[in-house]
């Protein structure tokens, strides 16, 4: 019964870019349960320091039993992460939380701001497979070409023309990705925008969702103790300021933007 | 030797529990949290997490971070209220036949004792464990746990509204831990556990801010357990009740070390959170040293500090 712990054999550990890094691992269980916006709490060594799982969205799974996730070097966990190596296992518990729910009947929008791309990719692929919808358009920013390009170039694999902006102007368009949903705004499709990213990029997305009537879901990160619901520390106001705190690992981590609050 | 010849029971006041690994209250949900990765019923008990009379909403985030070989939190309490708990948590642990503690708090005495009495009325409950590391709102938000007269009237009120064994959840933020305990003994206590967190703190640097919105939180994990060790042998030197050992307990050699020194059972806390099947894991190494120690029950093992 998921979610699953097992110690699973890495079979491929790649360098993308410097400090972003693709792992993937053996876990046959745990890629048939796995649905997109799910996650998984990866144990850093065997030792107590650092002690907490860190928790990393599922970035792809293959009918082979193989799951990847992107690992972005943020601290001493993620660093440790990115030393594993071919033949070595990793600890790993999931799938975890909720997923994101698909509404093909829409135009689709994903937008995608540095390692918040990770579970967009697999929602992209489940799409692209089941019955595709009329347009999937992915935005896609990082801070420069070298961490965007890797990423983007998976979504073009898969038929789709992403449009992309970086922080430095190496790749697409220079700046913040959200302006590419201006575009969108011309077009009378409702259109329905599935996002995950850095806070300030979720926030303005899910404004602008509000403004044009779209429905918005989002991807949220919290500080995770277990991801298990059992230490309640990840809560997050929900937008119902009064009302219990949502926790991201059970509640979510996807959200519908109209459910937490903005702040 | 087969492992069910040996006697691995343990009594708290009336009850009687099949093996000492329990889970300590806030780091197991209400059980069907970890149903994919423990067999409740092998349990010596499920300790719930703290149960308030209301809903309580806990803190606002982060009320989370790591520190060096440990964590602390800041949960606020955060709970369903004990008529949730009773109707929506409960009837799953009774259905997988798990043995139930249920771990209970309250800003005054008159709440202990209001919930103590509540969960008299309910079937099929082994014990009540009191956290007693709450402020009193009626003293000035004093925590009920750092003063022996405020701890012994909270003992007093829960055991005079309930039949069920009592266990009172010690406080480290004392300076003289046996005291504690054995002012909760007098009031009437069947046993103590301990410890619950150490008051700490962690500041961000860059930004010059407290990691925790709380600003202070509880630290608990490896680092705490030469500290809860050394309580543990204090306090079981100091009572005749049950001592439970809690703090830091992440594999049967860390909960072999608390049984020497004096603990009847112990409870295992952040360990789940990294290791989701860590109690089960811990109880089958117990018995394993039992076996090749030679031993036929685990009170041989327990207070046999050799000094
Ligand atoms: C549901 C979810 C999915 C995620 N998916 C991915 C992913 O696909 N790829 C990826 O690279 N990262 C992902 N993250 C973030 C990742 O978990 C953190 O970057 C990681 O835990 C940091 O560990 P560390 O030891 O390197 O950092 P630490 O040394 O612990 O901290 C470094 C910095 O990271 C922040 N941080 C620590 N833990 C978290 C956390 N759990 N969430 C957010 N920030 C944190 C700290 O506040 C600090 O600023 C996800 C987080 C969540 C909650
Ligand atoms: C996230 C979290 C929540 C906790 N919640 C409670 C609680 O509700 N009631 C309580 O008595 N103790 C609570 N505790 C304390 C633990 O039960 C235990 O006493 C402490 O964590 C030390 O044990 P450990 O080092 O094995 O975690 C909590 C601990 C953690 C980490
Ligand atoms: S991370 Fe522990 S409850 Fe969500």
């Amino acid at each position: 019964m998921p979610p699953y712990q097992l110690k699973a054999q890495i079979i491929r550990a790649e360098t993308l870019a410097p400090d972003l890094y693709r792992l993937t691992f053996l876990a046959p269980d745990l890629a048939a349960e796995a649905k997109p916006g799910q996650f998984v709490m990866l144990r850093v060594g065997e030792g107590a320091d650092p002690l907490l799982r860190r928790p990393f969205s599922i970035h792809q799974v293959t009918a082979s039993g193989w799951v990847q996730v992107l690992i972005k070097v943020v601290g001493k966990g993620t660093r440790l992460l990115a030393t594993l190596a071919l033949g070595q296992t990793v600890d790993v518990v999931g799938p975890l939380g909720n997923r994101f729910s698909l509404h093909t009947s829409h135009h689709i929008c994903l937008v995608g701001g540095g390692v918040g791309i990770a579970p967009l990719y697999f929602l992209a692929r489940e799409l692209q497979r089941s019955n595709p919808p009329a347009a999937v358009v992915p935005l896609l920013g990082a801070r420069t070409a070298a961490e965007l390009r890797p990423l983007a170039d998976d979504f073009v694999a898969l038929g789709l023309t992403p449009r992309l902006a970086t922080d430095d102007g190496t790749l697409g368009h220079h700046g913040l990705v959200i302006a590419h949903l201006s575009e969108l705004m011309a077009t009378p499709a409702p259109w329905i925008v599935y996002c995950c990213g850095p806070y300030p990029m979720m926030r303005a997305v899910a404004k602008i969702c509000r403004e044009q009537g779209w429905a918005c879901q989002v991807s949220l990160e919290t500080m995770m103790a277990c991801g298990l619901a059992a230490c309640l520390g990840c809560a997050v106001p929900a937008a119902d300021l009064a009302g219990p705190y949502k926790h991201v690992c059970k509640d979510g981590p996807v959200f519908g933007a109209e459910e937490v609050a903005w702040l | 030797m087969a492992l069910n010849d040996l006697d691995l029971t343990c009594r708290i006041g009336s009850a009687v529990l099949q093996n000492p690994v329990l889970t300590a209250s806030g780091t197991f949900g209400y059980g069907q949290e970890y149903e994919s990765f423990v067999n409740l019923h092998r349990l010596g008990a499920v300790v719930v997490k703290g149960i308030s009379l209301a809903p309580r909403r806990g803190n606002p985030p982060p009320r989370v971070v790591e520190t060096a070989c440990g964590m602390l939190n800041a949960i606020g309490l955060e709970n369903v209220g004990v008529e949730r708990f009773l109707a929506e948590k409960l009837p799953y642990l009774r259905g997988m036949r798990a043995t139930v503690i249920v771990n209970i708090l309250g800003d005054s005495v008159e709440e202990y004792a209001a919930l103590a009495g509540r969960l008299d009325e309910v079937a099929g409950l082994a014990a009540i464990e009191v956290n007693i590391s709450c402020p009193n709102v009626k003293k000035g938000g004093v925590a009920f746990g750092t003063d022996p007269e405020m701890a012994a009237a909270v003992t007093q009120a829960v055991k005079g509204a309930t039949r069920l064994p009592v266990i009172v959840k010690l406080s480290p933020n004392v300076t003289d831990v046996a005291l504690m305990a054995r002012a909760v003994e007098d009031a009437g206590a069947d046993a103590v556990s301990l410890i619950n967190t150490l008051l700490g703190m962690a500041i961000d640097s860059r930004t010059r801010r407290p990691r925790l919105a709380n600003v202070v939180g509880g630290l608990s994990g490896p680092a705490i357990k030469p500290i809860a060790l050394r309580m543990v042998w204090q306090v079981a030197k100091a009572v005749k009740i049950p001592v439970i050992g809690i703090g830091g307990i992440a594999t049967a050699e860390d909960a072999l070390e608390f049984l020497i020194a004096g603990a009847s059972a112990i409870e295992v806390g952040t360990a789940n959170f990294v290791n989701p099947r860590a109690c089960e894991e811990i109880l089958a190494g117990i018995g394993a040293y039992l076996e090749a120690n030679k031993m036929t029950s685990l009170r041989e093992l327990v207070g046999s500090l050799a000094i």
